[in-house]
């Protein structure tokens, strides 16, 4: 279902944790929402869920106004961070909660129940642990009877808060891409947050980049990564360098030299130069180009990754070469942004 | 030296009284034990201990659980004071609270009077009883359900709230049921404290023989009349009830932590 | 973690309760109950001993506490709480010492042991005594030839009053010193600390207030106990009677006022007992054994 969250506002006592956010989600979409702590991330998923209700605002759930309906009437699946599974309760106990619970008009009998909650954990691949307790259960696998038991409700949407943020780094990968399988799947509108770039790039389909309550950016993994529109997002996202640079004549100069980039349109003044570390190319000149002293470098795997120290600009970037390119410490090496961004103050 | 102190002194304070009282009882021999314990007026005793600290016990996990939730939940003028108050039973000596409940449920009472009119009596009857062992043992209920209830994860009601569960549902369904296990251990406190209870009781009880005398009066009857052996036999037949129950409940809650991984 | 319920807020905040409240109308509903009972059950009973005890002014009211019999009570149960508290006080640490502090065969059952005075009848505790050292027993009629008095006197209330009271020491110490371990104590070795120094300066500092916590409910128990001192002390007015043997007493001669004067003065140690508790519990609830129970 398609769920549409217009001019919400949302204070805590008198502090804002969303400041109007407006964000349309596309029947079917798996969309993460990214950024870090205290971004207003998750007050959005809850605001979604009907966990809190907006200071202003609305929430649509196709056209029907949500807002007004609690979270037990919005037929939502919540995945919590710690599982919040019941303990009390058999993994098939679990499933089947959502429904045994119905008023008996929209109960369905007993066995389709059990049927409906042996099918959700055989698509989660728990055949067979029906009768486990949560306890018996390693964190992966209880993460997945939470998921099969939000999905049980036949949910209009399905939110994820942090759905890995509690399992160890092999697990999360595992988990990860078995997500985005069970959405392949069954096509649920779906909605998770995360603070992990890894992740969020990886699954979503969209990326809505949150920073101090407000949206920064949504778009998808591609054009948030290639094409941040805000320094919050460049540096968010992957690694970054930033340089003090002048715009003159429709050219970026640091000190005194000109490093050809051109930023034709740009009116003259100070602004910010990001690029990532690998957009970068080497030159033999030392004309129309950056130039830094090497202080340290690494070898991380497939590349090399070399410190510089940019005289001119009173700062230090970091770029990636390939392995074979040795640099010796305080050698000189000139090179140039192959895409970058400039932002004005 | 500690552990040589501390055996020592266990032994010394604990362990030989508590094993005088054994070899005493099985001097008795079989027979003589059997009919001192079968006895009709120990019988009734036994009955009447059991079962109003059962009853009490039971009242006090009902009222318990809702004081705790309501301290640990809500936020209410005096809440401090009353979260203190519920200790009294612990730091009040027993005698006092005897005279003290008396005083409130006798006919011509604070209480008492007003529910005399409508013939209702509390004092001198099993339900002055009752009344006694709910003040004995009502900490005990709270006190262990109460750090339990702190611990309810916040995440595991609102799962039930997106499943659709309104809040009856959550509460009967999800949050009581995992508080069974600290219930049951409140219940076995109090029920085991209200067993053996004396002080509080024998003011307000009547201490009629067969009707309102409770086990541990018995004891100092038969004490005060010389008659050691039925006095020890008493004791042993309380001790053994007592210790079976406590264990059937230790059972109960080993399993549940092996099951659920949790217990109290 | 405790999540109190505010629904503030304006426009649909009203609208959409909180998924983790109850209704006003439960809400109210629930507190109203547990008043009503805290008041029926905890709250009347203390104030009926003031009052009653005030019930002919404040005059006569310290004239029967300063009867010579009432005098003689107040003191024994001084005495007794002076000694057993500080009885309690070294063998519950170093109970506790024992069952924290080392690994051995038969840990459990020795903890049992500890726990043991508690499920016992008061009665019962006393009844143990009177058939150890009664004149029907072994050692009767050892200890009257030789002239020694236990049973109905004072050394008979001390023993039956250290064995109730047995277990609060030790029984808020032994988690508060299974939490810290023994590692503080190797480090204290380690540099040359001998056993003694380790414990005064390592292990008693870290234990301290648990320590007072178990110490004043000792004594709570040790001046309030009735049952099993009851049985063995033989209510021989001065000599014998400690305050609640006093109030009994009293109450069944009908002197009412007099009964629950004394009762008045149990009732304030219990108090003092409670704001104490409170107070330790607010300032020190992380050196306090999580252990709430007792």
């Amino acid at each position: 279902m398609e769920v549409r969250v217009q001019n919400i506002r949302k204070e805590f006592g008198r502090f804002p944790a969303l400041n109007d956010v407006s964000l349309d989600i596309r029947s079917g979409e798996l969309i993460a929402l990214l950024g870090p702590s205290g971004s207003g991330k998750t007050t959005l998923l809850r605001l979604i869920a009907g966990l809190e209700s907006p200071t202003e605002g609305t929430v649509y759930f196709g056209n029907e106004d949500a807002s007004r309906k609690t979270v037990q009437q919005r037929n939502i699946g919540f995945v919590f961070q710690h599982y919040a599974l019941f303990r009390h309760m058999t993994v098939l106990d679990n499933v089947s909660f959502g429904l045994t619970i119905r008023p008996s008009g929209r109960r369905p009998a007993k066995a389709d129940i059990r049927k409906r909650a042996l099918e959700l954990l055989d698509l989660v691949q728990l055949s067979g642990l029906e009768k486990r307790y949560p306890a018996q259960l390693s964190g992966g696998q209880r993460q997945r009877v939470a998921l099969a038991r939000a999905m049980a409700v036949e949910p209009n949407v399905l939110l994820l808060d942090e759905p890995f943020g509690a399992l160890d780094a092999q697990v999360r990968k595992e988990l990860r891409r078995w997500l985005r399988e069970i959405h392949d799947r069954t096509g649920h509108t779906t909605v998770f947050v995360t603070h992990d770039q890894d992740e969020a790039l990886e699954l979503a389909d969209r990326v809505v980049v949150m920073s101090k309550g407000q949206i920064e950016q949504i778009g998808t993994p591609d054009e948030i990564y290639d094409t941040p529109n805000s320094p919050f997002v460049f540096g968010f996202i992957g690694e970054s360098n930033i340089l003090p640079v002048r715009v003159e004549n429709g050219q970026l100069w640091i000190g005194d030299r000109s490093i050809g980039v051109s930023a034709q349109g740009e009116a003259d003044g100070p602004g910010q130069l990001y690029f990532r570390p690998h957009d970068i190319e080497l030159l033999d000149s030392s004309d129309g180009c950056i130039t830094g002293l090497v202080t340290v470098t690494r070898r991380v795997a497939g590349t090399r990754h070399v410190e510089l120290d940019i005289d001119a600009a009173h700062s230090k970037v970091e770029i990636e070469l390939p392995p074979e390119k040795v640099t010796s410490d305080h050698s000189r090496i000139a090179f140039r942004p192959t895409r970058w961004k400039l932002f004005r103050d | 030296m500690a552990l040589g102190v501390t055996l020592s002194w266990l032994i010394l304070i604990i362990l030989i009284p508590l094993s005088g009282l054994a070899w005493r009882s099985s001097a008795l021999g079989w027979g003589t034990f059997w009919t001192l314990a079968t006895d009709q007026r120990t019988v009734n005793a036994l009955r009447i201990s059991f079962g109003t600290a059962f009853a009490a016990a039971l009242i006090n996990v009902v009222f318990g659980v809702i004081l705790a939730w309501v301290l640990v939940r809500y936020r209410f003028p005096g809440k401090r004071i009353i979260d203190a108050m519920v200790d009294l039973p612990f730091a009040l000596p027993t005698a006092v609270a005897g005279i003290a409940l008396t005083t409130l449920y006798a006919p011509n009472g604070w209480i008492g009077s007003l529910l005399a009119p409508l013939g209702i009596k509390i004092a001198f009857t099993p339900i002055g009883i009752v009344f006694a062992l709910v003040f004995v043992g009502l900490p005990f209920v709270v006190r262990t359900v109460q750090p339990i209830m702190e611990e309810i994860d916040k995440e595991v009601e609102e799962a039930a709230a997106t499943l659709g569960a309104n809040r009856f549902q959550t509460i009967s369904r999800v949050l009581l049921p995992g508080l069974a296990p600290a219930v049951l251990t409140g219940f076995a406190l109090a029920f085991a404290r209200g067993v053996g209870e004396y002080g509080s009781v024998i003011f307000i009880a009547g201490n009629l023989p067969y009707i309102s005398e409770i086990a541990p009066l018995l004891i100092v009857i038969r004490l005060e009349e010389f008659n050691y052996p039925a006095a020890t036999a008493i004791a042993a037949v309380m001790l053994i009830i007592s210790f079976a129950m406590l264990l059937i409940i230790n059972m109960i809650q080993a399993w549940s932590r092996r099951r659920y991984g949790y217990g109290s | 973690m405790a999540h109190d319920v505010t629904t503030t807020g304006t426009g649909n905040t009203e609208l959409v309760r909180v998924a983790t409240s109850e209704s006003r109308f439960a809400r109210y509903g629930l507190i109203g109950t547990a008043l009503c009972f805290v008041a029926l059950f905890l709250v009347l009973p203390l104030a009926a001993v003031f009052t009653e005890a005030m019930r002919n002014g404040p005059g006569e009211f310290l004239t029967v506490l300063s009867d010579p019999e009432t005098f003689a009570a107040i003191e024994l149960t001084l005495l007794v709480a002076v000694i057993a508290v500080p009885l309690n006080l070294v063998f519950g640490i170093a109970a506790a010492w024992a069952i924290a502090k080392f690994e051995f065969k038969g840990k459990a059952f020795l903890t049992t042991l500890i726990d043991l005075p508690f499920s016992v009848s008061p009665v019962i505790s006393g009844l143990v005594f009177v058939l150890l050292f009664g004149s029907h027993s072994l050692l009767g009629p050892w200890l009257q030839s030789h002239g020694i008095q236990i049973l109905f006197a004072v050394p008979g209330i001390v023993l039956a009053t250290v064995f109730v009271t047995f277990p609060f020491v030790a029984r808020e110490l032994i988690p508060l010193m299974q939490e810290q371990g023994t590692s503080d104590e190797e480090a204290a070795l380690s540099l040359g600390a001998s056993g003694w120094q380790t414990f005064w300066y390592v292990t008693l500092p870290n234990i301290k207030w648990g320590l007072l916590y178990g110490v004043l409910l000792c004594n709570a128990r040790a001046m309030g106990e009735f049952g099993a001192v009851s049985v063995v002390s033989g209510h021989i007015r001065g000599l014998t009677n400690t305050m609640p043997l006093q109030v009994e007493i009293l109450y069944n001669e009908y002197n009412f006022v007099a009964a629950f004067a004394v009762a008045t003065l149990l009732a304030l140690l219990a108090l003092v007992t409670l704001v104490l508790k409170s107070l330790l519990e607010m300032k020190y609830s992380e050196q306090i054994a999580a252990s709430r129970r007792h």
